[in-house]
């Protein structure tokens, strides 16, 4: 850029040329220079497109929504002070699930920044913790340099939130822009050592009972990385499960499938995990909700586990063999070598026998009832009507999210979004805008419950306003589910607060934003709903009346063992000693 | 239900960071924020590279929390280099303590007599105290100050440690 331009115009024209589509948003006082750049720039080639949210925390999830659907980073601008600390459950939920995400917010001018000043408040220390990295741009000069950083930051190694602040005089005043310095490029190692991945392979070739565990680094790695892992696991014929962010990466339908691990994971996937001779942990980082009791967990397996974050190897579970590189590249990296050394596929049929041992469970039944509809099967329901459509799931947080990861069959990544790492009610709505957007010719469901779907509801107006066909299925049993479980199973069955009092009438709530509502409320209804629901041409909200007091199982309590499942209610003690209550 | 001890590690890391404006708040937030130990920090510029400063952590933890610290300082994108120092080997560690002493008659002979003993400096002199710069690893400026605890300690200043490896090779 060759003449003198304001902060606000570098900005826009910076986004542009690193290729961002759109921005998820809120105007305000700090920002009014970058808007009006925004709507100076909307007639031309390549404009960025806005998304107007209805509250800054929309746009953090919007943001993520998009980001994951599609594999490009998403997008926030908002004001300072409040538009700022809005975005903060965003930002922080975008760290832990490792989400790309380039947060611009404004600032009150240099000169008034530490006064106190209307709608100031300290975002880079706010945020210093819950981005990958932060910048307070004070000279319209440095801006540039600092936004292609930010925008490599995000995407490059382990993607995550950067964010830059920037003061409103800083937007206006004019410089010439001056290229970044290459003393400061962020260089994250993403190359795996090979003499690591030659260690890796052998253990495979000679493991008796391999799994493949794999996370949410597999969809970030980018759809080439779940083809490496479909080829792995058919070369080496080891069962694989995943967390709840990888959900995707191997097809359920797939024979080698395990379904997800963990606290709500399947009775197979944990005993595979418990038994195992050899885990390969492939994008995963081994999270409390994974492992169990960590001094139960895996007790026979060696364990190889390869990470883009250097830091996850050997923070909760020692690694035999750590490596730290791009988990796409790394598999790939095995599935070459494999091949080189014409490895024959093991014989693995005594540990498939255990297997499906373990698969003859059938775990993840539950009773039916032929008045209520269980929720359950209303997620089975609204899986089978759907999966040729190969739909955009997004979730709350709760007990609906376990059921739509256990009984959800997904074949592809990027069509899974939840919230995993922070665990954030109110992340479905805006995630599933932020994914319509990115596809607009995609089938998106929010999977909700009904205490979660009002935390951001005001994203329905958003909606609106883009004509976004997304679809919400509320599985409403009139309680914050996952906390009652809790209490049911922790606490004696003391309800505290957990009831969803004064719901709002979703129907009506639906009417009154301009969405078609509808409700099912017996089982005999199921079917026909979804299929209106389906229908229907533009965003429709499902008010499903569930079984109030249904559980989610199977469960592993906190504090236990992978092998002391929790299968079915009639399990369950109520009570638990105080190391056990201590855990989340 | 108790919270169990573990068995702590002292180490001492040196880890070079872009001089860029809130990097120690970044490294201190990291600490506190994950729960890790500082026993002491020391930052300045280093005159290596203007744009390069060396912060020295002391830091105690379990081993498994110590490699913990390295990875997470490692992912900082501000952070150049985490060398730790207990673990690599030789290397000399050095902190500077301003220690005010008050007395008469004695006492105040008596603590000149030890500093002497201690290779500190006179800095600060009136007819009542003293003010002694004492420089030496962690445990001899403790040792310092113990004794002169008894002869008429007022106020201390220290500066924490600063360290670098022995030999020809840098960091």
């Amino acid at each position: 850029m060759s003449s003198e331009r304001s902060g606000a115009d570098i900005l826009i024209e910076t986004l542009t040329d690193l290729g961002v589509e759109v921005v998820f948003g809120y105007p305000g006082g700090a920002v009014l220079p970058i808007y009006d750049a925004l709507f100076r720039q909307a007639e031309q080639p390549n404009a960025i497109r806005h998304i107007l949210v209805r509250q800054e925390g929309g746009a953090a999830h919007a943001a993520e929504g998009y980001a994951r659907s599609t594999g490009k980073c998403g997008v926030v601008l908002v004001t300072s002070g409040p538009g700022a600390t809005n975005a903060v459950t965003g930002i922080a939920d975008a760290l832990m699930d490792s989400i790309p995400m380039l947060v611009i917010t404004g600032q009150v001018p240099t000169s008034l920044i530490g006064s106190d000043a209307f709608q100031e408040c300290d975002t880079i220390g706010i945020t210093r913790h819950c981005t990958k990295h932060n910048y307070l741009v004070k000279n319209p000069a440095d801006l540039e340099a600092t936004v292609r950083e930010a925008f490599r930051i995000a995407t490059e190694g382990r993607p995550g939130p950067v964010l830059i602040d920037l003061p409103k005089d800083v937007q206006v005043a004019s410089a010439l822009s001056r290229p970044a310095s290459p003393a400061r490029a962020y260089a994250p190692q993403v190359e795996p050592d090979m003499s690591l991945i030659e260690t890796a392979v052998e253990m495979l070739a000679a493991a008796e009972r391999p799994v493949l565990y794999t996370g949410g680094g597999i969809i970030n790695s980018g759809p080439a990385a779940s083809a490496a892992l479909r080829e792995l696991a058919a070369l080496t014929g080891a069962p694989v499960t995943s967390t709840l962010m990888g959900l995707g990466a191997l097809p359920a339908s797939s024979p080698l499938w395990l379904g997800m691990l963990g606290m709500h994971g399947t009775y197979e996937a944990n005993h595979a995990m418990n038994r195992a001779d050899l885990i390969l942990a492939l994008g995963a980082r081994f999270d409390d909700r994974v492992t169990g009791r960590l001094d139960a967990f895996a007790p026979s397996a060696r364990k190889v586990h390869v990470d883009i974050d250097r830091s996850s190897i050997n923070k909760i579970v020692r690694a035999d063999v750590g490596i730290v590189g791009d988990v796409g590249l790394a598999i790939e990296a095995m599935v070459r070598l494999w091949k080189e050394r014409g490895y024959d596929q093991p014989d693995l049929a005594p540990w498939h026998a255990q297997v499906e041992g373990w698969r003859a469970k059938r775990c993840l039944d539950f009773p039916l009832s032929p008045t209520e509809i269980m929720p359950q099967l209303a997620v089975q329901r609204l899986y089978q009507a759907t999966a040729h459509l190969d739909p955009i799931i997004t979730t709350e947080v709760g007990q609906h999210q376990m059921w739509a990861a256990q009984h959800f069959g997904f074949e592809n990544p990027n069509k899974w979004l939840t919230s995993g790492g922070l665990g954030t009610m109110g992340y479905g709505l805006p995630a599933a805008i932020g994914a319509q957007i990115g596809n607009p010719d995609a089938l998106v469901i929010d999977i909700a419950g009904e205490a979660s779907i009002q935390m951001n509801i005001q994203e329905l107006a958003t909606a609106s306003q883009y004509e976004l066909p997304v679809k919400i299925f509320i599985l409403n049993n009139e309680y914050m589910g996952m906390v009652r479980q809790w209490q049911d199973l922790t606490y004696q069955g003391r309800h505290s607060h957990s009831y969803s009092d004064s719901l709002p009438d979703f129907v009506k709530l639906a009417e009154a934003y301009g969405w078609t509502g509808l409700r099912i409320e017996k089982p005999d209804e199921l079917d026909d709903g979804i299929a209106a629901m389906l229908a229907a041409k533009g965003p429709v909200i499902v008010d499903c009346r569930v079984a109030k007091l249904a559980n989610c199982f199977p469960m592993i309590p906190s504090g236990a063992a992978h092998t002391e499942m929790i299968l079915q209610a009639n399990e369950v003690s109520g009570e638990m000693d105080d190391e056990a209550r201590a855990l989340v | 239900m108790h919270i169990r001890p573990e068995h702590l590690e002292r180490h001492t890391l040196s880890v070079a960071v872009a001089n860029e404006p809130g990097i120690l708040a970044r490294i201190a937030g990291l600490f506190a924020g994950r729960g890790y130990n500082i026993e002491s920090l020391t930052v300045a510029e280093t005159a290596e590279d203007a744009n390069e400063s060396r912060i020295t952590v002391v830091t105690s933890g379990p081993a498994p929390v110590i490699e913990q610290i390295i990875a997470q300082l490692d992912r900082l994108p501000p952070v150049r280099r985490v060398v730790d120092l207990t673990a690599q080997g030789p290397h000399v560690e050095r902190e500077l303590a301003l220690v005010k002493v008050r007395g008469l008659g004695d006492q105040r002979i008596e603590a000149l007599r030890l500093a002497e003993v201690y290779r500190a400096r006179v800095v600060d002199a009136t007819t009542s105290s003293f003010v002694f710069e004492v420089t030496g690893g962690t445990e001899k400026i403790a040792k310092f100050l113990e004794l002169m605890a008894q002869v008429g300690l007022v106020e201390v200043a220290r500066t924490g440690v600063a360290a670098i490896t022995r030999g020809h090779d840098t960091n």
